[in-house]
C-alpha cells in the first residue's frame, strides 16, 4: 500500500523490470560501502543526477511529444548559479539556496519565454528553436569569461559539512569514512530519488494524463477543452525546474561548473541517447538507460580498447573500434531502437512477459 | 518564389501573384543604416561583402532543407553531416593535388577546385539517396521520429567522418589566385568571398530558373503547396522528393566545400555547428520557401558581420534577437509558405 503511495500506482509491469530497478536502486543507496574508490562513487553519482536530468527530458519527450533540445542549458543553469554564486560569495549554505533560487527563477522565466513564444506551433518549429537559443547561451557562458571563467568553468568551494576533508564521525563503517564526499553522495542519491518520484507523481497525476492525450492527438486534447498551450508550457517549465535542480546536484558533487560538463551540446546527444535506449514514455527507462548509459561510457571504452588493439593491423577496423568512438556504436543503436523498439528497453521488457 | 509564371497557351494572362516587396527592402535598409553606425565607408564595404559571401554560402547549405521540408515535410537534422562530408571528400582531391592548388595559376586552381567540388557533390548527392533510402523512407508523417532518427544519423555520420579521416582536424588552405585581397577604392575585399559570392548568386539564379521555367520546377513547386494534389495529377511525387532530396544534400555538399575553405580548417562537427545558423535561417525565411530562405540568409550574415564589428557582446546573441524581431513582424517567416 506504501509502495503504491510511493510509485504512484505505476509499478514497472514487469518482474525482469522490477529485479532490475531494485538492483540499481541498492547498488546506488550502497554504493560508498560496496564500491569503494572515487571513480566508482563518481560514477554513482553521475547516475543518480542523469536519472534525474533524462526523466525530465522524459517527460518533455516521452510524455508530451516535445522535442526540446534545451535541456542541457537548464541543467547548465542550475550549475552555473550554484557554481557563480559559491565562487563569488563564498562557501556557505546560504549561497547555495542563493545561487539555486536565482537559476531557478532564470530557468522558469526562460522555459515561460520560450514556451509561450514557440510551443503554439509545431513540434519541429520548437526544436529549432531551442537549439537556436540552447547554442547561443553555450557561445555566451564560454565567451563571458569574466563572469562565468570562460571554457575553463568556475572550481568553487562548498560548505563545510560537504567537504571531503570533513568527517562526521571519526570511526569507520565498514571500511568507508564517512566523510563530507559521503554526505554529499547521500544527498545527490536522496534527492535524486526524491525528484524522481516527484516526477513519477507528476506523471500519473491528471495533468500526466493530459500530457499523454497532447502526445496522442493534440487537436483531439484541444476539442476536449484542454488548452494544450497551457499544458505544455507548464510540462515544460516543470521540465526546466527539474533539470536545474539536477544541474545544481551535479555542480555541488563536483566542486565545479564549466561548459563541456554541463552546456555542452553531447550531454543534450546524452540525454537523447538515453531517454530513446532506455524508453520514451516510461519513466523507469530513465533509470534503467541512464544506468547502462553511465556505465558504458566510463567501462566499455576500455573493452573498445582491447578490441582496437587486437585488431591493429586491420586500418579501418581498429579505428571503428577505438576507444573515442564509442558514440559511433550508440548512434547506432539509437537509430534502430527508433525504428524497431520505439519503447526501449522498458517497453521491451514489458512486452516479453505480455507475449 | 512569389512570383509565378502563366501557362504558355492560356488565352487570358492569368492574374500574377503581387511581389510581396517588404522582406526585398529589409536587406537594403539594414545595409545603409548600418553605414553610419560603422562610420568609415571602406569598413562597411568590407562588412558588407563579407557579410554578402557568409550568406551565400549559407544560402547554399539552407536551400536544400527548406525545399526538402517544403515538400515532403520532412525537416532533416542531419543535414549538417553532408556539410561535413562535403567539405572531407573535398580534401581527397585538394591535398594530393596540392601542386595545382599551389600553382600560379587561376586556370590549374580552378579545375583543381572544381575537380574538388564535383566530387564532394557526387559524394554528397549519393549519400543524401542513402539517408533518404535508409534513415527517413520509413517514418515519413512522423515528426518525432524524423527529429530522433535523423539527430541519430548525424550522430553516425560525424562518427564515421572520424573513422576514416581520423580524429584531427584537416587544414585547407586556399588556392594561391584566391588568398589575398582587391583594393576597392579604399576598402579591402578579400578575392575568397567574391568568389563565393558569386557562386552563391549562381546557385541562386540556377535554382530560380528551374523552379520558374522548368517543368520539374513547376511540379516541385506545385508539390510544395500541395502534394496530394500533384499525385493525383499522376506525377510520382516520391520520385520527385529523393531528386529533391538528393541535390538538396549535394548543394550541402557544395557549401560545405566553400565554407570549409572559408574556415580553411575543417572539423567533424563544422557541420553541426552551422545548422544552428541554418535552422534561424530557414525560420526567418518561411519554412519551405526558398526566395525567403537566400534573404534570410543574407539578413542573418549581415547582421553577424555588422554587430560583430560594432558591439562583438551582442554579436553572439544577435541571430537569436534578430529571428525574434522577424517572427515578431511575421510570424510565419518573411515569405511563408501558403500550406503552413
Amino acid at each position: 500500500m506504501m509502495l503504491h503511495r510511493l510509485l504512484s500506482g505505476d509499478f514497472p509491469r514487469s518482474r525482469i523490470l522490477a529485479l532490475a530497478l531494485l538492483a540499481i536502486v541498492a547498488a546506488l543507496a550502497l554504493a560508498p560501502f560496496l564500491f569503494p574508490g572515487a571513480r566508482a562513487l563518481n560514477v554513482a553519482a553521475t547516475i543518480c543526477v542523469f536519472v534525474v536530468l533524462v526523466a525530465s527530458y522524459d517527460l518533455l519527450l516521452g510524455y508530451t511529444g516535445i522535442v526540446s533540445f534545451a535541456h542541457t542549458m537548464f541543467y547548465g543553469i542550475g550549475a552555473y548559479g550554484i557554481g557563480l554564486t559559491l565562487h563569488s560569495v563564498g562557501p556557505t549554505w546560504g549561497a547555495v539556496f542563493m545561487g539555486l533560487t536565482i537559476a531557478l527563477l532564470l530557468s522558469l522565466a526562460l522555459a515561460l519565454v520560450i514556451g509561450l513564444f514557440s510551443l503554439r506551433v509545431k513540434a519541429i518549429f520548437y526544436a529549432m528553436i531551442t537549439l537556436a537559443v540552447a547554442s547561443a547561451f553555450a557561445v555566451l557562458a564560454s565567451q563571458l569569461s569574466d563572469f562565468t571563467g570562460g571554457e575553463d568553468g568556475r572550481t568553487f568551494g562548498v560548505p563545510e559539512l560537504l567537504r571531503p576533508g570533513f568527517r562526521l564521525v571519526e570511526a569507520e563503517v565498514f571500511g568507508t569514512a564517512i566523510n563530507g564526499k559521503l554526505i554529499t553522495y547521500y544527498l545527490v542519491f536522496f534527492s535524486a530519488l526524491a525528484l524522481f518520484l516527484l516526477l513519477l507523481r507528476v506523471v500519473n497525476s491528471p495533468f500526466g494524463r493530459v500530457l499523454q492525450a497532447i502526445r496522442e492527438n493534440d487537436f483531439r486534447a484541444e476539442a476536449l477543452g484542454y488548452r494544450t498551450v497551457v499544458y505544455r508550457t507548464l510540462a515544460n517549465c516543470l521540465s526546466a525546474v527539474v533539470a536545474t535542480l539536477a544541474g545544481a546536484l551535479m555542480a555541488l558533487w563536483l566542486r565545479y561548473a564549466g561548459p563541456q560538463t554541463t552546456l555542452s551540446f553531447t550531454i543534450m546527444m546524452d540525454i537523447l541517447l538515453i531517454v530513446v535506449i532506455g524508453g520514451m514514455g516510461t519513466l523507469y527507462g530513465a533509470v534503467v538507460g541512464a544506468a547502462l548509459f553511465i556505465l558504458a561510457q566510463n567501462y566499455l571504452q576500455a573493452l573498445m580498447k582491447q578490441g582496437s588493439d587486437a585488431l591493429v593491423a586491420v586500418p579501418l577496423l581498429a579505428n571503428l573500434l577505438h576507444p573515442d568512438r564509442w558514440l559511433l556504436w550508440l548512434g547506432v543503436l539509437f537509430v534502430l531502437s527508433v525504428y524497431f523498439f520505439p519503447t526501449g528497453i522498458v517497453g521491451k521488457l514489458r512486452n516479453l512477459k505480455r507475449s | 518564389m512569389t512570383t509565378t509564371t502563366p501557362t504558355a497557351t492560356a488565352d487570358a494572362e492569368l492574374p500574377r501573384l503581387r511581389l510581396d516587396t517588404p522582406p526585398l527592402l529589409v536587406l537594403p535598409i539594414l545595409a545603409l543604416l548600418a553605414l553610419p553606425l560603422v562610420g568609415s565607408f571602406p569598413t562597411w564595404v568590407t562588412l558588407t561583402v563579407a557579410g554578402l559571401a557568409m550568406g551565400m554560402m549559407i544560402f547554399i547549405m539552407a536551400s536544400g532543407l527548406t525545399l526538402v521540408f517544403g515538400l515532403m515535410d520532412v525537416l532533416n537534422f542531419g543535414h549538417g553531416a553532408f556539410v561535413s562530408v562535403g567539405a572531407f571528400t573535398a580534401t581527397l582531391v585538394l591535398l594530393p593535388m596540392q601542386g595545382w592548388m599551389q600553382a600560379d595559376s587561376v586556370l590549374l586552381n580552378l579545375s583543381a577546385l572544381g575537380l574538388a567540388i564535383a566530387l564532394a557533390m557526387l559524394v554528397t548527392g549519393a549519400l543524401g539517396w542513402a539517408f533518404e533510402r535508409i534513415i527517413v523512407m520509413p517514418v515519413y508523417g512522423q515528426h518525432l521520429k524524423q527529429i530522433l532518427i535523423t539527430m541519430g544519423g548525424m550522430i553516425v555520420a560525424e562518427q564515421m567522418i572520424h573513422v576514416v579521416w581520423g580524429p584531427d582536424q584537416i587544414p585547407l588552405p586556399l588556392p594561391t589566385s584566391f588568398r589575398g585581397v582587391i583594393l576597392v577604392g579604399d576598402a579591402a575585399v578579400e578575392k575568397y568571398r567574391l568568389i563565393a559570392v558569386a557562386v552563391g548568386l549562381v546557385v541562386f539564379a540556377a535554382m530560380f530558373l528551374v523552379l520558374n521555367r522548368t517543368k520539374v520546377g513547376l511540379l516541385i513547386r506545385a508539390g510544395v503547396e500541395n502534394g496530394e494534389m500533384v499525385e493525383a495529377l499522376g506525377y510520382r511525387i516520391r520520385r520527385l522528393f529523393v531528386g529533391v532530396f538528393v541535390a538538396g544534400s549535394a548543394l550541402a555538399g557544395l557549401g560545405g566545400v566553400l565554407w570549409g575553405l572559408y574556415k580553411e580548417t575543417l572539423t567533424a562537427t563544422m557541420g553541426g555547428d552551422i545548422m544552428v545558423l541554418v535552422f534561424i535561417v530557414i525560420i526567418i525565411g518561411g519554412l519551405g520557401s526558398v526566395g525567403g530562405c537566400f534573404i534570410g540568409a543574407l539578413l542573418v550574415a549581415l547582421v553577424a558581420n555588422y554587430t560583430g564589428f560594432l558591439a562583438p557582446k551582442i554579436a553572439l546573441v544577435s541571430n537569436i534577437l534578430l529571428m525574434v524581431a522577424i517572427l515578431l513582424w511575421r510570424p510565419q517567416g518573411l515569405y511563408p509558405v501558403a500550406k503552413r
